[in-house]
Formats: structure tokens, C-alpha cells, sequence
């Protein structure tokens, strides 16, 4: 599914380099994770494979199902299956959320050659969605995360994933902010959403995330590599001992 | 508002889709090729007698222009406004064009210049309606198809027709051109024209009273709901050709009427004058909603050619408890001086402004309203948002004014500002004068930026540049658009849309 190779990335404004060979490999269906101490790299990795501005490319490649990515306009790459959901959902005045999610909706149908939603066939699969999200129809007319509650800017991302129906699904941090129940729910949403034709990479700081969305890899990233891979249970090492350990292991 | 209406309504959609099919390009930038009865450059007495002799005016009305001309002589063009455009030469226009096939009405499609007949078709007036413009008799027969909307089109100087006066006439209701109303109703003009923008009012208003050329005249009688929303197409075609036009509506005791008007013109590198007159007369317990739609041809990106919009616009909230609403979503011309004002005249009145102001590339926009309150417990609110793009710059200018018998007057102002680039300018000036201290004025203001974060986060969702831009920029105009009536507020979407092309990237 995704395919990232010795991925050297560096800040276009500044001379700095965050990304420092990353080699990460997802397979169909697959769910990864992703840890690591803050300012490792992990939200810029999300970010650069989603074609946010800012960043320099300055070596490797990463490929979504054998296409590169990092040619691609971020709506091209969002069309080729890729979602990021992201850590601080944007907050976007006037425009209702059911109007902005029609709108992207359709703009991946067109551009991927497909016949776009009727509002009737909209309607019907949102409404559906919504409601295992605990979404009622009041925050699908306000606008576009104004005035949402954490956990419901990140419920909110859940519902545009399972309408967009992507392939490739980064979850920057989506835990962050949430309460438990908020937690179950949008795990349960995610869970709801894992088949074998879509892959996950989770990034978090926190083990419990990974209680409720079982990865099948653990990675744990610092200094802009991916310094360990291993289980489920590398994300325990952690939670019992900090990175001090895995750090001086690889120094 | 229910679930379904929200998604059923898909106007953004709409948005795209117009994005896609225009492509950026100025829509009604093409121009007809038909032949035209000018007058002599230039403005004279004999000209100003000219225009009212072609308008077959009687002795009074003439009088009346000649006594504006030989005011506008004494007058200096303001120059306080935030706009700069070299000196016009008021000497260098033309003040009458007219089609020449319009001379003796047609009286069938055959007879009518199928140019003008295209031109129609090509602005989207149905065939039905394009055959009445042209003065096809019978025509008005033809039942319509849908919603009923009847239009009064302005052609450079002439007006060429009015749809569906009959069943107007039914009702009581007059909508005709002003130069048909002159003659035909005489007592009406004699007693209003005038009345709310007087002939001395300014530069432009006064040039104006004396030139006009045509127009579309209202009269709703009292307690009478209009049958059908009213509108006025105005075009500009000839090259170097002025357009002067005055509107008079008078809305007599307990009536309502909805007034939509439009206006597109040809693309061109010289700039074109426009001088309009609105005068909005409002008796007790009547109601008037004002909506425009300017479109006029915003010159190139180099800011070549383009309509400067000179215009004044003003209603009289004469009766009691009377209303009205001014919605505008200005995405033309390349420099607008434009203040739709109310006078709160009569006690409880309540004047409303709703503005979208947009100016890309090097379009300048200085334009806002006043709210001059007179009559007791009136009642005023201006939304106002502007946007700027390219290089453009939109100044918002706002009169409220709270005279001492005023009391209990109430105001609230909202004036957004968005900016897109970094080489744009958004001003505000607003003027707040209160004398009595029973009143209340709001005012509140704020500027932002389209920020790349929006903007990468519907990307991210699949939405290319432009979509997203123009999904952003609805969003911040939503209140405005709401205003607008069903028709008016997708087309002034997709303008939206469309006004802001290649202002990003």
C-alpha cells in the first residue's frame, strides 16, 4: 500500500533538517503505528506525505500503490486514496460541514472519473455514517468545526474518513484531546472502518490509543528515523519506560 | 432549517461547476455588432434637449434636465473617495446610443435585429422573455415556463422592452421604462423624480438627472403584494458610450415589492462611464427589497479598460413603519463609488444593507451606505463583506447619523474584511454621528486572511485550489448571500467564484 523510501525531508524556509531517512513499508489492511518524543519528525511525516506546503524533499520517495506521492497536488493524492486526519482539524467559518463534505466528496469522484453523489444518495450515506458516530444532524449544518468541542472536531475528521473512503489513513494524533468516551468512540469508528483493501498509520503519544486500535506494527521514530519496529508490545515498552532506553540503544 | 433543505440546496456545488464550465474568463466580455443611432460626442445643452427630444419628453422634463445640466457646469467631481483613475473627459463620451432597429417597435420576430435577439440569448434571458424584449407583439402571450421574473432590458441608452406588463397591469402594478412612464404617467414622475436624490444631490447624481437617457420606472399601489419579483438588465455595448440610467420604484401605503437588477458589458481597454440614478420611495407600512448584481467588466489584469460605476442610490423610508432592503454583490467595474443609502424618515422604519464587495487584480472598490436616521425607534443593520484579491483595494465607507428626533434609533453594523495575497488592502471608515442619547450604534469590525491552512485542509479532502478558495470565500459571504433571493443568490455564488479566479497561487 504504502511504500516510503530513505525519505529526506527538510524545512523550505529554514535550513533544517527533520526527516532523515525514513524507510516505512504498510501492507494492504494492514494498521501501523507510529511513536516517538516530540519533535521527531512524526506530524511532519503526515504532513509531507499529505503535500503540505513548507517542506523540502531532498531525497527518497514514497509511493501509494506504486505511485509517487510526493509529485502529486495534495488533491490528487487525496483523490489516489490517501486521508490524513488531522491533529488540529481546521476551522472553516460559514461553510456548512454536510456542504464541505458533498464538495469533497464529489471533487474526488470527478477526479477520479466517477459519476458524482446526488444529494438524496449524499444524504442517505451521511446520515448512516453520522449516526454510528454519534453525530447528530445539528453538527452536520454548523459550519465546518466552528465551535466544536475537541471531541467533536475529532469525530468530525472520523465522518469525512468513512465518507471519503480512503485508502491510505494517517491519523495525526487523534487522540490527543479526547476524553475515554470520546477515545472509544472514535476508535470504534476507526475499527468500524479496517478491511483488508485500507491501511492505518496511527501516530500517538500514548499506548491507550493503541488498546482500542490494535496496530499490527509498532515503529518508534526520533530524530526524524525510525529507530525501532517490533508488536504491539514495543508500544507497552514505552508506556512503562519512556524512550530513554530505545534511545540509547540505537546511540 | 431541516436536514434536507441544507444539502438539497447544493449551491456550492453550483460554485464549482461554474468555475469549471467558465474558466476564469470574463462571461459577458463579448460585444454586438449591430448598428447604433449615436448623438454627438460630448455633453451640451443641445445634447441634454436632444435626449429628451428622443425620448419624446414634454416641455417640463426638459426643464427639469436643463435646469440639472446648468448646475452639474457649477460642480467639481469629488476626489475624497478611496479610488484613483485619471481624469475622465466628460467631453469625450457619448451620451445616446440606442439600436438603430429599435427606432419603430418590430412587430414580429421577423422583423426583429437578430443581434439584439442573440445578445439576449447569450446574457441567459429566455426565449420567451428575448422575444418580448425585442417587441415581438403577442409574445406576452406565451405562457412561462416556471418562475416568473418580469424584466425591463436596458441597452446601452434605450430601454427594449418590459415583459409581462399585462398581467402586471391586472394588478395594478406599473413597471415600464422611465421614459415610457414620463409620458404615460406623468403626475407619478412630476411628484417623486427626484424627491430622494435631487437633481443637486452630486457630481455624478446631477450629471445624471440632466443626460439620463432611460430606466425602469415602479409604481405598487397601496396594499398590493407585487404578483412577480421585478427586474432590470442593463447592458453597456457601445464602445466610448455612457450609461446613465435612472430607476424610480415608489412603493405606496402597505405594499411589497422584490427588485433584482443585473448588469454585464462588453470587454474593452478604454473605460466606460456609468452614472446611475436609484431613487426608492417607501410609504407607510410598504416594503421594498433592492438586489443587485453588478457584473460590469472589471478591465484586464493589468488593469487595462473597465467600467468606472459612479453611481447613487438611495431610498426614502418615508411612511411609517416602512422598510427597506439593499443587497448588493459588487464583483465589477473597475472602479465602483457606490453607497445605497437609507433615509429612516418615518417613525419605526427600518433600513437594511447587505453588501458583498469583491475586487481582484487592480479593480478598486470604495463603496459601503448610510443610515441617516430621523423618524423615532427606527431601526438600521449593515452587514457589509468585502474581499480583496490581486492588487486590489476595497475600502468599506459607512454614515450612520442619529438625528436629535430620533429616539430609540438602534443600529448595528458588521464589516468584515478578507484578504487574499499579500498585496491587497482592505480599509474601513466608518462615520458614526449620534445626537440624541436614547440611541444605539454598533459597530464591528474584522479583517482576515484566507489561510493556507483552510485551504491545504479541503485540499486535502480532494478539492482543487479554486474550489477551495471560493468554498472559503462563500463561506465568509454566507449571511450576505442569504439575503439575496433563491435565482440571484447561485449566480452571485458562482460570480463569487468566478471574480477570484487566479487570485490564489
Amino acid at each position: 500500500m504504502l511504500d516510503i523510501k530513505n525519505l529526506h525531508v527538510g524545512l523550505e524556509e529554514e535550513d533544517k533538517q527533520i526527516l532523515k531517512g525514513v524507510d516505512l513499508k504498510i501492507g494492504a489492511g494492514e494498521v501501523h503505528a507510529i511513536m516517538g518524543p516530540n519533535g521527531s519528525g512524526k506530524s511532519t511525516l503526515s504532513y509531507v506525505l499529505s503535500g503540505k506546503d513548507g517542506y523540502e524533499v531532498t531525497d527518497g520517495s514514497a509511493e501509494l500503490n506504486g505511485e509517487e506521492l510526493l509529485e502529486m497536488e495534495p488533491e490528487e493524492r487525496a483523490a489516489a486514496g490517501l486521508f490524513l486526519a488531522f491533529q488540529y482539524p481546521v476551522e472553516i467559518p460559514g461553510v456548512g460541514n454536510m456542504t464541505f463534505l458533498r464538495t469533497a466528496v464529489n471533487a474526488q469522484r470527478k477526479a477520479r472519473g466517477e459519476d458524482e453523489l446526488s444529494a438524496g444518495e449524499f444524504l442517505k450515506v451521511i446520515r448512516a455514517k453520522a449516526k454510528d458516530l454519534e453525530i447528530d444532524a445539528d453538527m452536520l449544518k454548523r459550519p465546518v468545526n466552528v465551535g466544536f468541542s475537541g471531541g467533536e472536531k475529532k469525530r468530525n475528521e472520523i465522518l469525512q474518513m468513512a465518507m471519503l473512503e480512503p485508502k491510505m489513513c494517517i491519523l495525526d494524533e487523534t487522540d490527543s484531546g479526547l476524553d475515554v468516551d470520546a477515545m472509544k468512540l472514535v476508535s470504534h469508528g476507526v475499527n468500524a472502518l479496517r478491511d483488508a483493501g485500507r491501511s492505518f498509520l496511527v501516530i500517538t503519544h500514548y499506548q491507550r490509543l493503541l488498546d482500542h486500535i490494535k496496530p499490527d506494527v509498532v515503529h518508534i521514530m526520533a530524530n526524524g528515523r525510525i529507530i525501532k519496529s517490533g508488536g504491539p508490545e514495543l508500544a507497552l515498552e514505552v508506556e512503562n519506560n519512556g524512550y530513554a532506553d530505545l534511545l540509547a540503544e540505537v546511540a | 432549517m431541516s436536514l434536507d433543505t441544507e444539502v438539497k440546496d447544493g449551491v456550492d456545488q453550483e460554485t464549482v461547476d461554474a468555475v469549471r464550465e467558465v474558466g476564469g474568463a470574463y462571461k459577458y466580455g463579448w460585444e454586438t455588432e449591430i448598428e447604433m443611432d449615436y448623438a454627438p460626442i460630448g455633453v451640451n445643452e443641445d445634447i441634454v434637449r436632444l435626449i429628451s427630444e428622443k425620448n419624446k419628453e414634454p416641455q417640463w422634463m426638459t426643464d427639469w434636465r436643463l435646469e440639472a445640466f446648468a448646475r452639474w457646469k457649477l460642480m467639481k467631481e469629488p476626489d475624497w473617495a478611496m479610488v484613483d483613475y485619471p481624469q475622465i473627459d466628460f467631453q469625450e463620451i457619448y451620451y445616446y446610443a440606442a439600436p438603430k432597429s429599435m427606432a419603430d417597435k418590430p412587430k414580429s420576430l421577423d422583423d426583429v435585429d437578430p443581434k439584439l435577439l442573440e445578445t439576449y440569448k447569450k446574457l441567459g434571458i429566455p426565449l420567451k422573455e428575448q422575444m418580448i424584449l425585442a417587441g415581438v407583439e403577442g409574445a406576452e402571450d406565451i405562457p412561462a415556463e416556471g418562475r416568473k421574473v418580469a424584466v425591463d432590458a436596458v441597452f446601452d441608452s434605450v430601454s427594449v422592452g418590459t415583459t409581462f406588463q399585462e398581467e402586471l397591469k391586472k394588478a395594478g402594478v406599473i413597471f415600464c421604462s422611465i421614459s415610457e412612464a414620463i409620458q404615460e404617467h406623468p403626475e407619478l414622475v412630476k411628484k417623486y423624480l427626484g424627491s430622494v436624490v435631487p437633481q443637486s444631490d452630486n457630481f455624478y447624481a446631477t450629471l445624471n438627472s440632466a443626460v439620463f437617457s432611460d430606466g425602469s420606472f415602479v409604481y405598487i399601489p397601496p396594499n398590493t403584494k407585487c404578483p412577480m419579483e421585478l427586474s432590470t438588465y442593463f447592458r453597456i455595448n457601445a464602445e466610448n458610450t455612457g450609461q446613465f440610467e435612472r430607476t424610480l420604484i415608489i412603493a405606496d401605503e402597505g405594499s411589497y415589492v422584490s427588485y433584482l437588477e443585473g448588469c454585464t458589458a462588453p470587454m474593452r481597454d478604454t473605460n466606460q462611464l456609468h452614472a446611475a440614478v436609484v431613487e426608492l420611495v417607501i410609504l407607510d407600512d410598504a416594503e421594498i427589497k433592492y438586489s443587485t448584481v453588478q457584473n460590469w467588466y472589471p478591465g484586464d489584469e493589468d488593469g487595462k479598460g473597465g467600467i468606472y460605476n459612479f453611481v447613487t442610490k438611495r431610498a426614502d423610508c418615508r411612511g411609517k413603519r416602512s422598510k427597506v432592503m439593499w443587497t448588493q454583490v459588487e464583483t465589477g467595474s473597475a472602479v465602483t463609488w457606490k453607497y445605497p443609502s437609507c433615509i429612516l424618515r418615518g417613525d419605526d422604519s427600518q433600513g437594511e444593507f447587505y453588501s458583498i464587495a469583491i475586487a481582484n487584480n487592480l479593480q478598486q472598490a470604495d463603496t459601503g451606505t448610510k443610515m441617516v436616521h430621523l423618524g423615532k425607534n427606527t431601526k438600521s443593520r449593515i452587514v457589509s463583506k468585502g474581499i480583496s484579491a490581486g492588487k486590489a483595494q476595497n475600502t468599506y465607507r459607512g454614515l450612520v447619523s442619529m438625528h436629535p428626533r430620533a429616539k430609540d434609533s438602534r443600529n448595528y453594523t458588521q464589516c468584515d474584511s478578507l484578504l487574499i495575497g499579500d498585496k491587497c488592502g482592505a480599509h474601513t471608515v466608518p462615520y458614526i454621528e449620534v445626537k440624541n442619547n436614547s440611541s444605539r450604534v454598533e459597530h464591528e469590525a474584522t479583517t482576515s486572511k484566507v489561510d493556507d491552512d483552510q485551504l491545504f485542509y479541503c485540499r486535502q479532502r480532494g478539492m482543487d485550489e479554486e474550489e477551495a478558495v471560493a468554498l472559503v470565500v462563500n463561506g465568509f459571504c454566507k449571511e450576505v448571500l442569504q439575503a439575496l433571493p433563491m435565482e440571484f443568490a447561485m449566480e452571485a455564488q458562482a460570480l463569487v467564484a468566478i471574480s477570484l479566479e487566479g487570485s490564489v497561487g
